[in-house]
């Protein structure tokens, strides 16, 4: 397998986590044919490049007691939403903030997600995030999730299509 | 609220590694050094909150943009067929992330795929089995990522959660 091969291998196979092994890498080794430093230095170059942007457990937060997620989404006139946006993600108070395209009949641009133990408790954190950072005036609407059919990590990458180092 | 058992490992492992992980050979080991306990335990510990699905793995959480194509997509279902277009849309490659909301557009989820035109022909699949009203909404500019909050275990004294 070329060493380009083994790293998409390796990408696929970090999806699914690290292996709960002694010496994870070097299970990775084995199912790439890079060798366990080849996988560890890989992994810390995307780390430096920002194809990692962090290592660690990925919690669920739900079956934590995180139990009320919203989606808060503004209205935000467009020469404003970068600034409004890097307000809001230096305030600390939410855990995701995006700009997204409007659309007809949706006109906010501006998302953020915010998790708390309970509803009470986020709406309360929305309404200090809206007076602190002086975002009254603009439209916003918080959709609460409901029900969770799936959450787990992206499917970016593929096997590699020549298959893996042992033969699979 | 209710949070489920865990122990003092366990807590101490999702406290102290949603950010990073020992960058060594023998990061379990590292984990344990750290925390004054052992290897198999560690390992045991975290396999256990996989098992229960309080944790998803222990790995690296790839950037959108760089890993390749995602957007996020907004649906509106009739009520009376959330629930049986949700699981089914599940089983398209590429969905995650697939909640129901509070709004008329009621189900969101996260498409992604390796490339753009992946992820074109994934959604164009997607609308041709569940043709309702949509609005596909990709990231344009992210000013703030970070899902490894550090998680509040005990709500304190003036704990809005615990009031009722």
């Amino acid at each position: 397998m070329s060493v380009q091969n083994a790293e998409q291998q390796l990408k696929f196979l970090l999806q699914q986590g690290l292996p709960l092994d002694s010496r994870p890498y070097r299970v990775l080794a084995q199912q790439t044919g890079l060798s366990e430093e080849q996988v560890l230095q890989r992994i810390q170059q995307w780390q430096q490049e920002g194809l990692i942007r962090r290592m660690g457990a990925i919690v669920d937060h739900h079956q934590l007691g995180y139990n009320a997620n919203a989606m808060l989404v503004f209205d935000i006139p467009t020469e404003q939403v970068d600034m409004v946006g890097e307000t809001i993600a230096a305030s600390g108070r939410v855990s995701l903030c995006y700009r997204r395209p409007r659309r007809p009949g949706w006109h906010y641009n501006l998302f953020c997600m915010i998790h708390g133990r309970c509803r009470d408790q986020v709406l309360q954190q929305i309404a200090q995030l809206r007076q602190s950072l002086g975002l009254s005036v603009f439209p916003f609407q918080i959709l609460f999730s409901r029900q969770q059919f799936k959450q787990c990590g992206g499917d970016y990458f593929e096997p590699d299509a020549k298959g893996a180092a042992n033969g699979n | 609220m209710t949070v489920p058992a865990l122990t003092d490992l366990q807590r101490a492992i999702i406290d102290g590694y949603q950010q990073h992980l020992p960058s060594s050979l023998t990061p379990y080991q590292d984990i344990a050094s750290e925390l004054g306990s052992n290897e198999a335990d560690v390992i045991a510990a975290i396999d256990d909150l996989i098992q229960r699905g309080l944790i998803r793995r222990l790995g690296p959480v790839f950037d959108h943009h760089r890993a390749g194509a995602s957007t996020l997509v907004a649906m509106a279902i009739p009520a009376d067929k959330l629930e049986q277009e949700a699981l089914s849309l599940n089983s398209f490659a590429g969905i995650n992330h697939n909640y129901e909301r509070e709004h008329q557009y009621n189900l969101w989820f996260v498409l992604t795929a390796s490339h753009d035109q992946a992820l074109q022909q994934r959604l164009e699949a997607i609308c041709e089995r569940h043709p309702w009203p949509v609005l596909v909404l990709p990231m344009e500019q992210a000013y703030h990522i970070n899902l490894g909050f550090p998680l509040n275990w005990n709500g304190g004294a003036d704990d809005v959660c615990a009031k009722r």
